[in-house]
C-alpha cells in the first residue's frame, strides 16, 4: 500500500508498505524499522496494572486537574490533530507546553526571532540548487534519503545531473555525508561562529588578516567564499552540529546574516535539518493556536513564552512542575539525569505506541496507534510542507487524537 | 441556539437592496433571513434594535489570516504576542498586537461585526496547512485564494497559448487546493526572483518562459472569464512598493479592457496603496492615486481594495518575495523568505508606520485617497492585514472616510510632506454611512461572487451586525468619534442566526464554513493529465499527495459553477 513515512523530517511520501508481509518499498532502513512490527505497550496501565482506556484516561485527567502546574511535553512524533488538542488541553489546565525542539532545534527558532529565516522548500533545492552545504548536519545517518530525494543526487528543473551541483560538507569530523561531497571542510569543535564570520568578511571584500580560522586555512575559506558568491542558487542545511555546540542560536543567526549578504548579489537560502517527522508541527500548531512554538506557560490564563524558564528540562531541573504528561517522546532517555530524577518524584502520564525508558517511570501509561500505519493525520515535513500520513491497517489501539479528545472531555468535566 | 430571531425596529442600511436608513424588522430562521410569514413570532428570540443601525455582517475580502506566512510571522515575532486580549475562560485565551492567533482572529472580526473573511494568498503546496489554520479560526465563514501567477504550469500554458489547458489547470488546482479563486501575485516576478531578479514592468521577460507579466495577466483573465468563476482574477500588481509604480498599476488595470462580465468585475486589483506611488525615487515620491482613480472610475469592469496603512506596528507578508527582500534591505529588518517548489515564493518583514516619517505619512494618505477618489462602488476597505496594519482599525478608516474634520485633525499630526505630495488635504468628499457599509459588505460580497453574503435580503445568510448608531440622527462628519468607537464593538453580531457577540463581548464559539469552487463542469482536468505528471517531476512530493480532501476540512462548502 502507498504510505507516507513517519520517521524523520524527510516524511518520504513515495514509499509503499505491505502490512501482511511486513515488506516495504523505497524505505530507508530507519523508516522501515519503524514500520515493521516491534514491541508495543500492550494495554493502558495505572501503576503497572492493566486497565481500560477509560480508566487510564480518567486517572490522567485527575492528575492534570489536581496538579498546580503540569508539564505537557513531547509531540514531535504525532500528528497535528493530536498536537492541537494537546495545546488546548495545556491551556485549560494552566500548564506548560513544550516540545522536543527545546532540546534540539530551538536555537534555530531563536535565530529566526533575531533575523528571520530566508529559506525555501526542498523542491526548490532539488530544482535549482547548484551549491549545497551541509553544515553540522549528516543526512546520510539522520535523514538517509535526503541526498537522493532533495539535495545531492536529486534532479530537477535546472539541475539535470549530479555534476551540475557542488556539494560541500562542513563538520568537525569526516562524516558519511562528507564522502558524498565534492569538498569537506573540517572545523575545530566550537568554531563555527568564527568560520561564518570569516566568510562574511571575505564576501564583503575584507581581508581576514589571519592564516586560519577555526582550523580552516585562509585559502580554503577564500575558495569557499568564492564558490558561494559564484553559485546561482545555494543552500545551507544546518543541523544539531550547529544548534547544540558553542554559539548555538548565535551561530545560526550569523549564518542567516551570511545568507542575507549573499542575496545581495545572488540567491541563497538556509534551512534546518529537522529531526522527528512532525517536530515542525509540534511548533507550528501552537504558533497559530497560542502564538509561540515551544516553552509556553499558561499558569496566568494566557500564553507566555520564555525558553529559559518554560523549556521542559529547565522546568524539571527547577522542580517547577508537579505532574508531567509525555506524548510521543522519550525524555527519560534523553534528558539530563537531574531532570529525569524529578520525573521520578511526580506523577507522569505517558501516551505512546512503544515502550521506552519513560514508560518505566510513568504512573499512567496509555498506548496509542502508530500514526502513518494505524492512524491518519497531518504532519509537516522539515520544510513545513504539509502531508497527510495514512492509515494502512485497523488497530485496537486508540489514536493519539482520540485519546486526547477523550482526555480533554474528561478534564472539562472535572473542572466543571 | 435560537432557531428564530426577530430583530425589531432596527434602522437598516442594506445597499444591495437599496435600503438606506429605513426602520424595519428582520426575521431569521435556520440561519437564513426569511419573510415575516415564515416565523412564529411568539417563538422568536426578540432583539430590540430601536435606534440602532442594522447591517449585514462585514465581509473581509483580502487579509492574510491563515497559513505558512502568518505563522512564520508569529514565530519570528514573539514581541507581537505580548498583548493579551482575553484570558482563558469558557472561551480561548487570545493574544496578539497586530499578528493574532487563530482564535483571536475569529473573535476580533466578530467583535467588529465581521462574519466572513478570505485568506488572500495560499501557496498551493501549503493548502492543507492553510486549511488547518482556517479551521482554527472560530465563528467566521472563510475561503482561501491560491496563487497562480508564477506557477510553472500556468507559465507554460500561457507560453503555449493553450487556453483549454490553462482552464483545465485552474479547475484542477481549485479542486485540489480547495481554493476560491485565481490570485496572482507579481506575475512572473517571483520566478525571476529565483534568479535574483524581478519583473517590474509588464513587458519584462520571465526567465525561462519567453513570456511577460502582460501575457500572464491577460491569459488568466481570459481563462477565468471563460470558466465564469464566481470571483474574478485577483491581482497583486508588479512593481509593488517602488516609487513610480502607479504607472505599472494603471497599465495593469487597462488590461481588463475588452473583457466583460454582467455580474461582476473581470479584474480586482488588490491593496492598491502599495502600488500607487508617483515620483522617481524615495526623495521625490508622491501620490499616484489621481491617475489610478481616473482609470478605475472610467472602466466598468475593474474593482480595487485600499490596502490602507495604519500608523503603528505591522508585518509585511506577501507572495512578492523579491519585494520583501528590498524591504528588508531598506529597513534593515529581519527577513524570512520561502521559495516554494515550482509555484512561487513569499517573504515576511516587520515594519512600523510612523506618522512623522514622510514616506509612511504618504502611504497613510494614499490609502485614504483611494477610499475617497475611487467610486464607492469600486473600492473595498482593507488594510491588507497585516501588511498595512491591523484589521481591528477598520472603524478608524471608516470614520476618516466619513469626516473631513477628522482628517484635518489627523493631518496635523503627520509629516508635512503629505501636504505637497498628495491630494488628501484638498479632498472635500465625505463618504456617507450608506457608502461605507457598501464598501465593507455588499461590495466585497459582490466582488467575491458570494450571493448570500453582504446583504439582508430574503434568503441571505443571517450574518448580521447591529451597532449603537442611529443613522437618522448621527452626523458622521462631526461625530466621527462615535463612528470610530461604535464600529469597534458591535451591539450584536449574529452569525448564521446565532447571537455571537453582545455589546462587544463574545458569548460563544461557533464554527463557520469554508467555501471552495468546483468548476469541473466547465473544463475537465483530464486533458492535462500527462502534463501534470510531467510537472510533478519537479515537485518534491508525489502528485497523489498534493492537495486537500473535503473530509480533512471542518465544514467544507463546495460551490459549483454552472
Amino acid at each position: 500500500m502507498e504510505a507516507v513515512c513517519t520517521f524523520c523530517g524527510n516524511v518520504c511520501d513515495d514509499v509503499e508498505f505491505d502490512v501482511e508481509k511486513q515488506k516495504g518499498k523505497r524505505f530507508c532502513p530507519l523508516g522501515l524499522s519503524k514500520f515493521q512490527k516491534k514491541e508495543r505497550i500492550k494495554s493502558p496501565m495505572i501503576d503497572g496494572k492493566e486497565v481500560s482506556y477509560e480508566e487510564a484516561i480518567e486517572k490522567a485527567a485527575e492528575i492534570l486537574v489536581n496538579a498546580k502546574r503540569p508539564l505537557l511535553y513531547g509531540w514531535a512524533s504525532t500528528v497535528n490533530e493530536a498536537i492541537r488538542l494537546g495545546v488546548i488541553l495545556t491551556e485549560i489546565v494552566g500548564g506548560v507546553y513544550d516540545q522536543c525542539a527545546s532540546v534540539c532545534h530551538a536555537p534555530g527558532t531563536l535565530a529566526t526571532i533575531e533575523e528571520g529565516l530566508p529559506g525555501g522548500t526542498l523542491g526548490s533545492v532539488k530544482n535549482r540548487a547548484d551549491m549545497v552545504i551541509f553544515w553540522g548536519s549528516n543526512p546520510m545517518e539522520a535523514h538517509p534519503r535526503h541526498p537522493t530525494r532533495y539535495s545531492v543526487h536529486a534532479k530537477g528543473y535546472l539541475i539535470k545531473d549530479r555534476k551540475d551541483r557542488k556539494v560541500v560538507v562542513v563538520d568537525v569530523r569526516r562524516t558519511r555525508t562528507a564522502k558524498l561531497a565534492d569538498k569537506f571542510i573540517q572545523v575545530k569543535p566550537g568554531y563555527d561562529f568564527a568560520v561564518i564570520s570569516a566568510l562574511r568578511a571575505i564576501i564583503k571584500g575584507e581581508d581576514i588578516e589571519v592564516d586560519e580560522v577555526g582550523g580552516v586555512p585562509k585559502e580554503q575559506l577564500i575558495e569557499l567564499a568564492e564558490d558561494m558568491k559564484n553559485a546561482k542558487y545555494g543552500v545551507i542545511f544546518y543541523g544539531l552540529g550547529v544548534t547544540q555546540s558553542r554559539g548555538r542560536d548565535r551561530t545560526v543567526e550569523n549564518a542567516i546574516k551570511l545568507i542575507q549578504l549573499l542575496n545581495r548579489t545572488t540567491r541563497w537560502i538556509i534551512w534546518p535539518m529537522r529531526g522527528h517527522y512532525n517536530v515542525v508541527g509540534a511548533g507550528e500548531v501552537p504558533a497559530w493556536e497560542v502564538g509561540y512554538q515551544y516553552a509556553i506557560d499558561f499558569s496566568r490564563g494566557y500564553p507566555r513564552f520564555s525558553p529559559a524558564e518554560f523549556s521542559a528540562v529547565e522546568m524539571l531541573l527547577r522542580r517547577d512542575c508537579d505532574a508531567m504528561m509525555v506524548v510521543a517522546s522519550d525524555p527519560a532517555a534523553h534528558f539530563p539525569r537531574k531532570a529525569v530524577e524529578h520525573m521520578k518524584n511526580i506523577p507522569v502520564i505517558q501516551i505512546d505506541p512503544f515502550p521506552n525508558l519513560t514508560t518505566l517511570l510513568s504512573n499512567v501509561v496509555i498506548p496509542s496507534a502508530v500514526a502513518g500505519i494505524e492512524a491518519e493525520g497531518t504532519a509537516y515535513r522539515m520544510d513545513v510542507i504539509p502531508l497527510r500520513v495514512k492509515k494502512l491497517v485497523d488497530s485496537e489501539f486508540w489514536s493519539d487524537e482520540k485519546i486526547l479528545e477523550e482526555l480533554l472531555k474528561k478534564v472539562e468535566e472535572l473542572k466543571g | 441556539m435560537h432557531h428564530m430571531l426577530w430583530i425589531k425596529n432596527g434602522i437598516v442600511i442594506d445597499p444591495k437592496n437599496k435600503i438606506d436608513g429605513e426602520k424595519m424588522d428582520i426575521f431569521v430562521k435556520n440561519g437564513k433571513i426569511v419573510e415575516e410569514s415564515e416565523v412564529k413570532k411568539d417563538e422568536c428570540k426578540v432583539i430590540d434594535a430601536s435606534n440602532k443601525l442594522v447591517v449585514a455582517g462585514g465581509v473581509e475580502m483580502h487579509a492574510h489570516i491563515a497559513g505558512s506566512k502568518i505563522n512564520t510571522g508569529r514565530t519570528m515575532r514573539p514581541e507581537e504576542m505580548r498583548v493579551v486580549r482575553q484570558t482563558a475562560n469558557k472561551l480561548r485565551a487570545t493574544v496578539g498586537r497586530v499578528l493574532l492567533t487563530s482564535p483571536a482572529i475569529g473573535y476580533e472580526y466578530a467583535r467588529m461585526g465581521y462574519t466572513t473573511a478570505v485568506e488572500a494568498a495560499n501557496p498551493p503546496i501549503g493548502s492543507l496547512h492553510t486549511h488547518e489554520e482556517l479551521d482554527a479560526i472560530p465563528i467566521l465563514d472563510k475561503a482561501a485564494l491560491p496563487v497562480f501567477g508564477n506557477w510553472h504550469p500556468v507559465l507554460k500554458f500561457v507560453a503555449e497559448k493553450d487556453f483549454e489547458k490553462l482552464k483545465a489547470f485552474i479547475v484542477w488546482a481549485l479542486e485540489r487546493t480547495k481554493g476560491f479563486g485565481v490570485k496572482v501575485v507579481n506575475p512572473g516576478g517571483i520566478e525571476a526572483w529565483m534568479y535574483g531578479k524581478n519583473c517590474r514592468n509588464l513587458d519584462d521577460e520571465v526567465p525561462g518562459f519567453g513570456i511577460t507579466p502582460r501575457d500572464i495577466i491577460t491569459s488568466l483573465i481570459r481563462a477565468n472569464e471563460e470558466l465564469d468563476l464566481p470571483h474574478s482574477v485577483h491581482l497583486h500588481c508588479n512593481n509593488l512598493g517602488n516609487p513610480g509604480n502607479y504607472q505599472t498599476t494603471v497599465e495593469s488595470i487597462k488590461l481588463a479592457a475588452g473583457f466583460k462580465n454582467d455580474k461582476r468585475q473581470v479584474l480586482h486589483v488588490t491593496h492598491v496603496q502599495f502600488n500607487a506611488y508617483g515620483g522617481s525615487s524615495w526623495r521625490d515620491v508622491c501620490s499616484g492615486v489621481e491617475d489610478i482613480a481616473k482609470t478605475v472610475n472610467s472602466m466598468d469592469n475593474v474593482t480595487i481594495d485600499m490596502g490602507a496603512a495604519i500608523f503603528g506596528h505591522a508585518t509585511a507578508m506577501t507572495g512578492d518575495a523579491p519585494f520583501q527582500f528590498v524591504l528588508h534591505r531598506l529597513l534593515g529588518a529581519k527577513w524570512s523568505n520561502k521559495d516554494s517548489e515550482i509555484e512561487g515564493g513569499a517573504g515576511i518583514v516587520p515594519i512600523m508606520y510612523l506618522p512623522k516619517n514622510p514616506v509612511h505619512a504618504l502611504q497613510w494618505a494614499i490609502g485614504l485617497e483611494l477610499g475617497l477618489m475611487v467610486d464607492s462602488d469600486k473600492v473595498v476597505l482593507t488594510t491588507d492585514y497585516p501588511n498595512g496594519g491591523p484589521f481591528t482599525e477598520y472603524p478608524y478608516v471608516m470614520a476618516m472616510l466619513m469626516s473631513k474634520k477628522m482628517r484635518e485633525k489627523e493631518l496635523e499630526k503627520v509629516h508635512q510632506y503629505v501636504q505637497k505630495a498628495t491630494n488628501l488635504p484638498a479632498i472635500d468628499t465625505e463618504r456617507t454611512l450608506y457608502e461605507v457599509i457598501h464598501m465593507t459588505r455588499s461590495l466585497p460580497a459582490r466582488i467575491l461572487g458570494l450571493e448570500n453574503k453582504g446583504h439582508l435580503g430574503i434568503g441571505a445568510d443571517a450574518d448580521i451586525a447591529i451597532y449603537n448608531i442611529n443613522p437618522n440622527e448621527i452626523d458622521p462628519s462631526t461625530q466621527y468619534e462615535v463612528i470610530d468607537k461604535e464600529f469597534r464593538r458591535a451591539a450584536y453580531t449574529i452569525k448564521a442566526g446565532d447571537i455571537i457577540v453582545e455589546n462587544g463581548v463574545i458569548l460563544k464559539e461557533t464554527w463557520g464554513r469554508t467555501f471552495w469552487i468546483d468548476a469541473r463542469s466547465k473544463a475537465s482536468p483530464e486533458i492535462i493529465d500527462s502534463d501534470l505528471n510531467e510537472f510533478f517531476n519537479y515537485y518534491s512530493i508525489k502528485r497523489r499527495n498534493f492537495g486537500v480532501k473535503e473530509e480533512w476540512i471542518r465544514n467544507p462548502e463546495r460551490m459549483g459553477v454552472r
